[in-house]
């Protein structure tokens, strides 16, 4: 066991601004990652249904759609 | 000549969105599971059974996020290369799709990778940042991920938004041996790799295996995060056909 308690844990060897520092940033970016990837999800469903209903059931191609 | 049907597997079957669509919302949850539960080993090894480094104290601890991180940004270019390629020369329509929903995991991996890396360099090197060119040639991948979406996304026409990013990605992936390589054909501050193909690790086989899991974590990760992604993206080229209605019906009446 590498830690004789808890707060010599967090203190990492007195070291702790630059490990936490980067634990803590890359867990936020992950959490924060996943919930544009979920609103995304959701903002995509709501906005395709709405113009579906707007359009009266059918959608237009994006733009691209030739084929 | 003619081409033979081939009986069995059929790589391009899954190349179609209507069939990929729904295999994506099924794979993405388990990937994420794996991702979870790599990380908690991959972590646990990083902290409680890893031992203290010798010269560098507990500071070394970074490297448990910040090599995975690093890979991962480099692999994730040459993937989305790969699919550019794919699309270019096959002209399929989800290869675009692909590299598209990869790029933002890749970005996000490459400024973890540098965030970590100042802050790791501070206690070891005296300084966050240097202009050595490890640390400028990843900082130039997070440029070409920035302006591989910025292209994607600004061009209105989406066959020629992807066209136009399938060339960045492939001209910018030339960066990445770059990257990979800088600490061998310059001078650097860097550190040379610290786990190579053709010589033993030069590090503790408990240092090793916790990054090696957290580099696996991360791949789990960045598969789930791109299906999720991807999916959200299908619906979107895919609007005007009728299986798409079909889901938004679906998933529209749901409460």
């Amino acid at each position: 066991m590498n830690w004789e308690s808890w707060s010599a844990f967090w203190n990492m060897g007195g070291a702790a601004f630059y490990v936490w520092g980067s634990y803590g940033v890359t867990f936020l970016a992950i959490v924060a990652e996943l919930l544009l990837v979920f609103r995304r999800r959701r903002d995509t469903l709501t906005r395709l249904q709405r113009l579906r209903r707007a359009q009266g059931g059918r959608l237009a191609a994006s733009p691209d759609s030739t084929d | 000549m003619t081409m033979q049907p081939s009986r069995g597997f059929h790589f391009f079957h899954f190349a179609a969105p209507q069939t990929f669509y729904p295999l994506a919302g099924r794979l993405a949850p388990v990937f994420a599971v794996l991702a979870a539960v790599l990380a908690a080993i991959g972590l646990w090894l990083s902290f409680f059974v890893a031992p203290t480094d010798a010269t560098q104290g507990e500071v070394y601890r970074v490297i448990f996020i910040h090599v995975p991180a690093a890979w991962m940004s480099m692999f994730v270019y040459l993937v989305m290369a790969f699919w550019s390629a794919m699309g270019i020369i096959f002209n399929t329509r989800l290869s675009a799709l692909m590299a598209r929903a990869l790029a933002p995991t890749g970005a996000m991996f490459c400024f973890v990778a540098l965030w970590t890396g100042a802050l790791w360099g501070r206690p070891t090197w005296g300084a966050y940042w240097v202009w050595d060119a490890r640390l400028t040639s990843q900082l130039l991948l997070l440029f070409l991920y920035f302006g591989y979406i910025a292209l994607t996304e600004a061009i209105e026409d989406p066959r020629r938004g992807d066209r136009a990013g399938a060339i960045l990605a492939l001209v910018g992936a030339v960066n990445v041996p770059v990257i990979y390589f800088s600490v061998k054909w310059w001078n650097t501050l860097h550190q040379g790799a610290s786990v190579s193909l053709t010589k033993a690790p030069s590090m503790a086989t408990t240092m090793l295996g916790g990054m090696l899991i957290m580099a696996l974590a991360a791949w789990a990760y960045t598969i789930a995060v791109a299906l999720w992604r991807v999916r959200s993206l299908i619906l979107e080229r895919e609007r005007h056909t009728d299986w798409v209605g079909a889901e938004l019906d679906r998933q529209g009446a749901r409460p």
